[in-house]
């Protein structure tokens, strides 16, 4: 069943079209690259000051509001990318393990980033005023996103090698 | 001449522990590629900044004061890296075209930033100034960005030595 399901998944015009075209992996794949290491700088850039290491100066939600839109935005580009590269040879991918954990890492990256918005997030204008200093909880979400998203990227990496 | 360059320096011990240590390659790109996400995020906040569609919040000064130091300190860390890279297969990277276009963009790249952030500390208040050509200077230095990052990635699918 989920077998037959990435088959057709390969078998779609654009999984067939990336994996037969001779340019177009390597063009998707510089795309990616280019979204998922914004992905990461910015999330980076937000981790830090959750950890209140960097920025300082600026408040929590001041910053979150200028950065998490370009965040996101290549976020969908590289998931877009991503999918496009999987359906090229979706059988051969689920085969490796540093493809799923990857994948896994990705919802543990989701749930530490909705529990911080269900918790410590919901009262950042109480604590976010200058000079301000996150409670444990945000510098503990700070610090695990910033590990998950590390992970992500070399277990990306590491795919290409498998 | 470069042929015989690669060739030696692919046979020396140090090139060699590398290439039979099957982690080393793998490790060192993925420490490279983090490196680039701290680089062309601090970077395409700095261009957008310029550009004007981001962080008008803050002023450039903030913003420069902000990322540049990133900058300049990961990029040292790219170059090792890098360098790491180059010695484990020479060949692939030095007798390639496309590793030398990435050369050339780096460079463009660099004196763009360096003429920048110059211009940003002796002439107080040009960029301010000067709108239009903060915002071509933004442009010209992101699409230069995009152009290495790319380039990056094609270096491992072109034909080389």
């Amino acid at each position: 069943m989920f077998k037959q399901l990435l088959a057709d998944l390969e078998a779609t015009p654009w999984g067939t079209a990336v994996r037969e075209s001779t340019w177009l992996f390597p063009t998707i794949e510089s795309i990616h690259v280019l979204m998922l290491v914004l992905v990461i700088g910015s999330i980076m850039v937000v981790d830090l000051r959750l950890l209140n290491l960097t920025s300082r100066d600026r408040s929590v939600k001041e910053l979150t509001d200028d950065v998490l839109p370009w965040t996101w935005t290549a976020f969908g580009g590289a998931a877009i990318t991503g999918s496009l590269l999987f359906s090229s040879s979706a059988l051969k991918y689920v085969h490796i393990w540093q493809f799923d954990t990857k994948m896994c890492m990705l919802a543990l990256a989701a749930l530490n980033m909705g529990l911080f918005h269900l918790g410590a997030f919901r009262s950042v204008a109480q604590w976010d005023r200058a000079p301000a200093r996150p409670p444990l909880a945000a510098k503990l979400a700070g610090g695990i996103s910033l590990a998950i998203w590390v992970t992500v990227v070399a277990l990306g990496r590491w795919v290409g090698f498998a | 001449m470069l042929r015989e360059f690669c060739v030696w320096l692919a046979a020396t011990p140090f090139s060699q522990q590398i290439q039979n240590a099957f982690w080393v390659i793998p490790t060192v790109q993925i420490v490279h590629i983090v490196s680039i996400g701290i680089v062309m995020t601090s970077m395409a906040m700095l261009d957008l900044r310029l550009i004007g569609i981001a962080g008008r919040r803050q002023s450039l000064d903030a913003m420069a004061a902000r990322f540049l130091p990133w900058v300049w300190v990961t990029l040292i860390v790219l170059l090792c890296s890098g360098t790491i890279l180059i010695i484990a297969e020479p060949g692939r990277d030095l007798q390639n075209v496309v590793f030398w276009t990435k050369m050339t963009l780096l460079a463009a790249a660099l004196i763009l930033t360096a003429t920048f952030q110059r211009v940003l500390h002796r002439n107080k208040g040009y960029w301010e100034r000067h709108r239009a050509v903060a915002a071509l200077l933004g442009s010209v230095s992101l699409v230069i960005w995009v152009g290495i990052i790319a380039a990056g990635r094609w270096i491992a699918y072109v034909e080389h030595g």
